[in-house]
């Protein structure tokens, strides 16, 4: 199936008002869906025997930055059988602040048990919340970190669990300050004992 | 038959200061933990194994941190890690050393300044007596870090503690900071910069 097949497939299925945009002048096409109607869309793509995208390839997690307000969650479907690819991309509003709720979009993990780990990743480093996922914990980071650093306006923490986190200048203050002085030791500890000859 | 007893030493006597005996006793037989982070570990294993052969130095992979004396930091100390890292060390009975091995370890190595996730310096979290520079240290500069640390051991006495010795030290070098302030106040060199952040050095009595 081509690219446009599958455009025509799922507009038919779903109608077309399911596909946000189309993005065809890429090496890689794409199409952007509406997030709440991912995972069913996602579920026909995979049972439906005229597309079977039995291998989901990658999730990806993109922050596109404060100024542009949005992040996206990228799906690269992969058909083993019919050797036919998918990109699939959902776009959502980004909160600016750790107060408002993060976004959240709908698990495909159901669908594609790889997506349960890569979900948990994204949801730890970009911060996007997965609908119905059944295990949403941090996966890569500590369980009480804070933030999510893969954020374009991520800002470290000062402290974790009492160590400092910023290098801030570690050599000069908090890294190697010499030799310990030494109080009671012999001055030579390898003293040569073999006979030399006279000078 | 007539053997030499002078050359193996049987029924002989020898004469030496308990000190050099402990130490010599210590500094030939260092139990390492076995334990490791990332790649400088695959350093490490290779100078444990036949062709470096670390055995010939005394020093054996131990299992467990209670059997163990010196602990190599080989790889990149995560923040989750971090508490693993020091319990470890804790477990592990006096007297204890540690080598930082690798630039990780040392100071943060390649992700000092945008790797989130690392401790920059395990020094940050447990003392360290020998830092291997490296990235990662091939393993002669593994056996120069214990080559290091059996010179920092025979250096030792029983008479003074390495702990006792280190909170003197800190006394003495406190005693020479003040010296070196009341020094510049009475000459009138008032440098506004190089002012330091307070070490945690001088919370102890200095008297």
């Amino acid at each position: 199936m081509t690219f446009g097949e599958i455009k025509d497939f799922i507009a038919a299925q779903f109608g077309a008002e399911v596909i946000v945009s189309e993005h065809t002048d890429n090496l890689q096409p794409y199409l952007v869906l509406q997030s709440e109607r991912l995972a069913e869309v996602c579920l026909e793509l995979h049972d439906n025997e005229a597309t079977y995208f039995d291998f989901l390839s990658s999730v990806t997690g993109i922050d596109n930055g404060p100024e542009a307000g949005t992040m996206e969650v990228v799906y690269n479907l992969y058909s083993i059988p019919y050797n036919h690819h998918l990109m699939l991309k959902v776009i959502v509003p980004r909160n600016s602040t750790p107060a408002e709720p993060i976004p959240a979009i709908p698990t495909v993990s159901h669908i594609w048990r790889t997506a349960d780990w890569q979900e948990r990743e994204i949801f730890d480093l970009v911060g996007i919340l997965f609908n119905d996922h059944p295990d949403m914990r941090r996966i890569l980071c500590a369980a009480d970190w804070e933030g999510h650093p893969l954020r374009k306006d991520y800002k470290l923490q000062d402290y974790y669990h009492g160590i400092k986190v910023p290098y801030d200048n570690h050599n000069e203050y908090s890294g190697f300050r010499g030799e310990p002085v030494k109080l009671t030791s012999h001055e030579d500890p390898f003293t040569d004992k073999r006979e030399k000859p006279e000078a | 038959m007539n053997i030499p007893q002078d050359k193996t030493g049987e029924g002989g006597v020898i004469i030496t200061k308990l000190d050099d005996l402990l130490n010599w006793a210590r500094l030939t037989s260092l139990f390492p933990m076995g334990f490791g982070l990332a790649c400088c570990a695959i350093e490490m294993m290779g100078a444990y194994a036949s062709g470096y052969d670390l055995d010939r130095f005394g020093i054996i992979p131990r299992a467990s941190p209670r059997q163990s004396d010196v602990m190599i930091v080989a790889g990149t100390v995560t923040f989750k890690m971090a508490d693993r890292v020091r319990r470890l060390y804790e477990q592990m009975p006096e007297p204890r050393y540690v080598i930082s091995m690798g630039s990780c370890s040392n100071c943060g190595g390649p992700y000092w300044e945008h790797g989130y996730h690392v401790v920059k310096g395990v020094d940050r979290i447990i003392p360290v007596d020998v830092y291997v520079p490296g990235c990662p240290p091939r393993p002669e500069a593994l056996i120069g870090g214990f080559l290091r640390l059996q010179e920092i051991i025979r250096q030792e006495t029983i008479r003074e503690p390495r702990a006792v010795q280190q909170i003197m030290a800190r006394r003495m070098g406190n005693m020479e900071a003040k010296k070196e302030e009341t020094g510049v106040a009475n000459k009138e060199l008032a440098a506004d910069d190089q002012a330091g952040p307070e070490m945690n050095d001088t919370q102890l009595p200095t008297s």
